[in-house]
């Protein structure tokens, strides 16, 4: 299990330091410091073995988390475990910093020591840990209030509490779509997919069980076979906000859920049910490869004129619904170490070449689809005696679209509560897509 | 920079005070003021008793910060940390759950044995506390105090109060229970803690619906452990683990696999859930891959041993294994490796482009990685091995050093795997022969320009120019070039006599390295005397390379796999590797299948002769790590060689690592008669036969001299002594020692059997070693070994085996199988084992050599408390094959000349002064080997003294 926890700022200082078995000596602390953050060279691994001492470590910003252990534990526990922590860590006093840090290291101490228990992780949830660890001093607790307290920490609904009431009960789902495309010059699809999120913010009385439902083939196709009368009612619920085109089911390659979803009955019947925590929380995660929208497309042309000049055109066409916009566009054209100056001519849109970025960034604010629209550039370059070619990196692109690329739909999102008196009705529901690129390239 | 930072007495001071302030809000800041100082390393336990005295608090924050200083400090001031026992016993008691569970909480943390005493009662009541907050704190501090003092937690009876907590209604206290079990299990093998049984395996599963992420990670990594009792048993239990695929955090997801992986080996591959299971583990792999880099990295290395173990799971998946460009470079080079691994006719175009991509990246590791990708794709699928030689071509033009070089090397092996195909690119490749400045592409390119010498009508001139600095070069290239220039001349006879004279005298004469002396003498011989019989040995068709490359050794494979998701999967080295202590030791294996009749292994010995070769194919050696891994002990069983691939010295390495396990290697090694190994390169030159004497000066004749082997009795053999401890071997001791008896060198063991079951099948093997020692047959226990029964057993070793050099130099590691496990264990052997018979030099040649080897070479000892005389002494050594030359007395002194001459053809000489009256002995060695002269002075001593 996890041994001990440091904190580092930039400069390898300890900003936190919290060893939980004996076996982790202080000289651990600087091993770390020396070996991976005074390193010459670039980090290769996330685990680093010094001296029979494991080290796992993750960057957020400037500053390195690092868990140290000498046994075989579960590598894949400990680098959730970390990221949970900053997690709770940004929960707590918002952006992780050397400041924030240092200005909240009692309760970070206190964190640690209520998270982590002889390196074995403890409940972590942000929404329980913050009904007893509140920093706001001795708040005397009548008894119910502390067994509530701890049967919520050690319970089975651990991300809720008991008693929560609303005069209005609201939710929101967002689903937020990043696209991923790997194009090759002449325009093949390399690898593209979709990683999607959606993301819950419930401000719901009581505990109410929700039911969620979208349009995944294989809920669809078992309800063809099997009457349509659910579905026809879930549609009339929510459907009809998507942008792309007219699918009527999509097919998931994977999903995951948030702990509150009843894993064996997705697993048995595919459905989707759940008491979410109160507030936000990201309700599940899937992957689609099958049938994606692509957003946009981009087409390159780069050509060396002599030694020392480039010429580029890209072409951008948009790709879907003519009455939809998309927004912050932005497309990315790497350039050569060698540039000297460039010239661009770009029909919408503002471009500029950003030397420190060895790049043309070329934004757009707004474009609605099926347009194209095209820029040009000539690169000069400096001459070199570096024999090495120019590794041409891919031109990347930024986006939004106000859709949903891989077509997910949701059809529904049924709360029921049984003990309060407010039905699925009452509950006043919104929906939004949103597309964002992920990592949309195209080799050029 | 900060780890002992002192503190200024005036800042202690001001820190008192405020500490004993009456003030709450002033204590409560100067507590925080200590604990920011504690954090950077500052020393500030001088004020232990005041913190302390801030203990008896109502206000939880105040509390917690002075716990957190008590567990710092406590352990440098036991005694002091006594006054707080009163208030942590008073807590436990509070009224206030989170308060009672973090009075356990921290007393846990507290190793002073005074303080564990007073932690038991608390502990038993905090352990059926009415809150299941109390309760779960309190399972994880049995776990804390078994780390303290394992003994008092047996006697208080805390193991069973814990075991009764596996049933306890609240699931989290289900999981850090099972947590803390899995914990103390791990440092007792042996004892059935976990007690793991259908009963208690469907609590742990209900458990797991309902507990936290970090409960179910614990869960699962137990139940890992289990072994069903068959088939259907095994299938519910996946059916119930199945849905933690779908858990949003990624170590749920890997444990869930690592309990299928496992569980799987046991289900009918006919059955329908089988192929279903298949199916769904392939997206669960896939959307690892979308976690955080960090998280990703430990899952592709997982995902190589999963591919390894079941290619059909991702094979579809290729695309998700793409670079991209903004991966971390520890991202893109696991990604590239499993790239290769599922290369296949099916996808070749599309992995192919993309490596031509990788090549032009920046990332000089990677880009090699990357070329070599390539060539291994052309061995792999035939259909694309054209397109691959014409990639490399197009990358060699690049001219970008690195990449020239990486690609020669796999050009190499390309022509290996397809001979007179490709051979219409060497002429490019002879252009870039000036920038290779890389032993392996050195080395590479000189194989080809050997092995295709017909064909480049410069080759000579090619290989001269490598010549000129021959001791420059590193081993691997001289070999090659020694090799390379032999093959020349059987080529082309005329031209090259002087070339081929040049490089036998380079290497024979004037080089240190005994792998190249004895190489060429051997071609040396070969060449002067049957010329027809040079050409069959070094111009012989060469075995066809195999396609799957750096593969992981199939038993090390197997438990990984049990590791999946932990550090084990990570470094891809069993727990014992890293871990220290008795911990993770156990070795864990998947489960028999049961059900159909196919067994996974065949531990047939004796049948395996002829079919070995099928059973190992030959792996081509990834650089270094792979090999790396295999000299570590606790590793792989060692293995040693089957004959040396005729001509091609580079690919002895990768000899070694024939795959297939023990069980196949000990086939390889006693179908193979060691005296036929002779006609191999590696051969020792023992096995000459003595008449061909050829023209060669220096000590060669005696080095083939097989005359005199006249059997002094009485050679020194050490005591036995244990080597292998019971309780290491799962109740198998083996005790031995080693002999020469008449000229051959004996392993003589004592097997004892002290578990409670009946041993079969024994084999054993050893790891490459200084001499190159390997059991000349197998090892002859041919009953089945009963409980407490012994058998003594004398294995004959020969010297031809696999070399490396050991540290000690003497070390031997040693691999014993049994039908239960395998084991190891290293032990060092006498040298004097290895001095031969014939190690009695001429005078004159003695004197010769004395001056020659230079005075830095020679060691003097002091032997101590000796009490024989010179003569006695001499005869004495001259029972281990240590011969007396000379003898001559000045001023009372006897000066004793002396030589030995070790199995591979070391010659040690020894000047032995003895005063009369005076028990210590002087002795000087001398040898152009100086390691060897410790090992040579310890055998003296052993030799004398008994």
């Amino acid at each position: 299990m996890i041994g001990g926890l440091f904190i580092y700022n930039h400069k390898g200082e300890v900003l936190i330091s919290r060893v939980y078995r004996d076996d982790i000596g202080r000289n651990a602390v600087d091993a770390f410091r020396v070996n991976v953050i005074h390193a010459r060279q670039q980090v290769r691994s996330p685990v680093t073995n010094i001296a029979r001492t494991s080290f796992f470590h993750v960057k957020r910003s400037n500053i390195w988390l690092a868990a140290v252990t000498k046994q075989n534990v579960n590598a894949a526990m400990v680098f959730e475990f970390l990221y949970k922590m900053c997690d709770v860590m940004t929960a707590y006093f918002g952006k992780i910093s050397e400041e924030n840090i240092k200005n909240n290291f009692v309760l970070i101490y206190e964190l640690l020591d209520e998270i982590l228990d002889f390196g074995y992780p403890q409940n972590s949830e942000t929404g329980a840990l913050k009904t007893f660890i509140t920093q706001t001093g001795i708040k005397s607790q009548s008894k119910e209030e502390q067994s509530q307290i701890t049967s919520q920490v050690t319970g089975q609904i651990g991300w809720r509490r008991e008693g929560i009431k609303y005069r209005r009960n609201e939710l929101f789902l967002d689903v937020l779509e990043s696209v991923n495309l790997l194009m090759s010059p002449q325009g093949q699809v390399l690898s593209a997919h979709v990683s999607g999120r959606v993301v819950m913010k419930s401000y719901l009385s009581g505990m109410p069980e929700c039911k969620f439902g979208m349009n995944d083939k294989i809920v669809i196709d078992k309800q063809g076979k099997g009457g349509a009368s659910e579905e026809a009612a879930g549609k009339s619920d929510l459907g009809g906000s998507g942008g792309g085109g007219g699918k009527q089911s999509i097919a998931i390659d994977d999903c995951t859920f948030h702990q509150c979803v009843r894993l064996s009955k997705f697993d048995a019947e595919r459905s989707i049910s759940f008491i979410p925590p109160d507030g936000e929380c990201e309700l599940m995660r899937y992957r689609t490869t099958k049938d994606i929208i692509l957003p946009f497309r981009v087409i390159p042309l780069v050509r060396e004129v002599g030694r020392t000049k480039l010429e580029v055109k890209v072409v951008i066409k948009s790709n879907f619904k003519p009455s939809l916009l998309a927004q912050k566009i932005e497309v990315r054209i790497p350039t050569p170490l060698n540039t000297s100056g460039v010239q661009v001519i770009c029909m919408k849109g503002k471009a500029k070449y950003k030397a420190s970025e060895n790049a043309i960034v070329w934004k757009i604010k707004r474009m609605a689809g099926m347009k194209e629209s095209q820029i040009s550039a000539e690169i000069e370059l400096l001459p070199t005696n570096d024999k090495k070619k120019w590794a041409r990196p891919p031109i990347s692109m930024n986006f939004e679209v106000p859709f949903a690329p891989s077509g997910l739909k949701v059809r529904y999102l049924k709360v029921f509560e049984p003990k309060l008196n407010y039905s699925d009705h009452d509950v006043i529901k919104w929906v939004r897509y949103i597309g964002r690129s992920g990592i949309y390239e195209t080799r050029c | 920079m900060v780890c002992s930072v002192s503190i200024c007495a005036g800042e202690i001071f001001e820190l008192k005070a405020e500490l004993n302030s009456d003030k709450k809000e002033k204590k409560k800041e100067a507590v925080k003021k200590v604990i920011a100082s504690m954090t950077v390393g500052k020393d500030v336990s001088a004020l232990f008793p005041d913190v302390v005295n801030c203990m008896q608090t109502d206000n939880l924050e105040l509390k917690k910060l002075v716990y957190l200083y008590l567990m710092n400090y406590a352990k440098s001031q036991p005694d002091m940390a006594i006054m707080a026992v009163n208030t942590f016993v008073k807590d436990c008691e509070d009224a206030n759950p989170l308060i009672r569970a973090l009075a356990v909480r921290t007393m846990g943390c507290i190793r002073v044995d005074k303080i564990t005493e007073y932690l038991c009662e608390p502990l038993r009541k905090c352990l059926k506390d009415e809150d299941p907050y109390v309760r779960k704190t309190a399972a994880v501090c049995v776990a804390k105090l078994h780390d303290i003092n394992a003994q008092l937690v047996e006697d208080q009876g805390f193991l069973d109060t814990l075991k009764d907590l596996i049933s306890d209604s609240n699931p989290m206290v289900v999981a850090n229970a099972v947590a803390a079990l899995s914990e103390i299990a791990e440092s007792h093998p042996n004892s059935n803690l976990l007690d793991l049984n259908p009963q208690s395996i469907n609590k742990l599963l209900t458990a797991l619906n309902e507990c936290t992420e970090w409960g179910q990670i614990f869960i699962l990594d137990c139940l890992a452990n289990y072994t069903p009792r068959d088939d259907r048993e095994s299938q519910s239990i996946c059916e119930r683990v199945t849905p933690r695929l779908s858990h949003a955090n990624s170590a749920v997801v890997l444990s869930a696999v690592k309990v299928l992986m496992k569980f799987m080996e046991m289900l009918p591959k006919d059955l329908d859930y089988y192929s279903t299971l298949l199916k769904k583990l392939a997206p669960p792999l896939v959307t690892l891959l979308s976690a955080e880099p960090e998280l990703q990295y430990v899952a592709l290395r997982n995902i190589n041993l999963i591919v390894q173990k079941r290619p059909e799971i991702l094979k579809h998946e290729m695309k998700v294994f793409f670079v991209k460009y903004n991966d971390p470079i520890y991202v893109k080079l696991e990604k590239l490796d499993i790239m290769i691994r599922l290369a296949s006719q099916a996808n070749i175009a599309q992995v192919l482009a993309e490596l031509k991509e990788y090549a032009t990246e920046v990332d000089v590791d990677f880009v090699r990685k990357a070329v070599r990708a390539i060539g291994r794709c052309a061995i792999k699928v035939e259909q694309s091995a054209e397109r691959c030689v014409s990639t490399l071509l197009d990358l060699i033009q690049t001219k970008v050093n690195y990449v020239v070089q990486e690609a020669i090397v796999v050009i190499k092996d390309i022509f290996r795997k397809y001979p007179n195909k490709y051979e219409s690119v060497i002429a490019t490749l002879c252009e870039n022969l000036d920038s290779l400045d890389e032993p392996e592409a050195r080395a590479a390119m000189i194989w080809i320009v050997g092995e295709y010498a017909e064909r480049i009508d410069n080759a000579d001139e090619l290989l001269e120019s490598f010549l000129e600095g021959f001791h420059d070069e590193s081993t691997q290239v001289q070999l090659q070039l020694l090799t390379a220039i032999v093959k020349l001349f059987l080529k082309k006879p005329t031209e090259t006599q002087e070339l081929v004279q040049q490089v036998l005298s380079l290497a024979t004469q004037d080089s240190d390295n005994p792998d190249l002396r004895d190489r060429g003498y051997i071609y040396w011989r070969l060449l002067s005397t049957d010329p027809v019989a040079a050409k069959e040995v070094v111009l012989a068709e060469k075995p066809l390379i195999s396609e799957e490359t750096d593969l992981i050794e199939p038993t090390l494979l197997e438990e990984l796999i049990c590791h999946i998701g932990t550090l084990a999967s990570v470094y891809h080295k069993p727990p014992s590797a890293f871990v220290e202590g008795s911990r993770g030791v156990m070795h864990k294996r998947l489960p028999a299948r049961t059900g159909s009749g196919e067994s996974t292994e065949s531990p047939d010995v004796g049948a395996a002769g002829g079919s070995a070769p099928e059973a190992a194919p030959s792996i081509i050696p990834s650089q270094g790590d792979l090999l790396g891994d295999l000299l570590n002990l606790d590793m792989a069983p060692p293995t040693t060689s089957g004959p040396p691939p005729p001509s091609t010295g580079m690919q002895m390495g990768g000899m070694d690592l024939l795959g297939g396990g023990l069980d196949s290697l000990v086939g390889i090694s006693h179908s193979v008669d060691p005296y036929a190994m002779g006609a191999g390169f590696g051969a020792a030159p023992a096995v000459m036969p003595a008449s061909l004497n050829a023209p060669v000066g220096g000590g060669l004749g005696d080095l083939f001299d097989l005359g005199g082997v006249g059997m002094p009795m009485g050679a020194y053999i050490p005591p036995k002594i244990v080597w292998l401890p019971a309780m290491k071997a799962k109740g198998l001791e083996i005790s031995g020692t080693f002999a020469r008896r008449a000229g051959v060198i004996q392993m003589e063991l004592i097997l004892t059997n002290k578990a409670m079951s009946v041993m079969t099948d024994f084999a054993i093997q050893f790891n490459r070693n200084s001499f190159g020692l390997a059991p000349a047959g197998p090892l002859q226990v041919l009953t089945p070994l009963g409980p407490n029964q012994t058998i003594e057993v004398s294995l004959p070793l020969s010297t031809v085996g696999p070399v490396m050099k050991m540290d000690p130099l003497n070390n031997l590691q040693v691999a014993v199988k049994n039908n239960i496990d395998v084991f190891y264990f290293s032990c060092q052997y006498p040298i004097s084992m290895l001095f031969v018979e014939d190690g009695k030099m001429e005078r004159q040649v003695f004197l010769a050599t004395w001056k020659d080897i230079p005075n830095d070479n020679e060691s003097q000892f002091q032997i101590k408390d000796c009490h024989l005389n010179s003569d006695a002494a001499s005869s004495k050594l001259q029972g281990s094959n240590i011969f007396t030359i000379a003898k001559r007395t000045v001023e009372g002194q006897d000066m004793l000349y002396m030589s030995i001459k070790l199995s591979n053809g070391i010659w040690v000489l020894a000047e032995l002064r003895v005063q009369a009256g005076n028990p210590n002995y002087t002795i000087s060695l001398k040898c152009r080997a100086p390691e060897v002269s410790q090992c040579v002075f310890q055998c003296y001593e052993a030799v004398l003294k008994n």
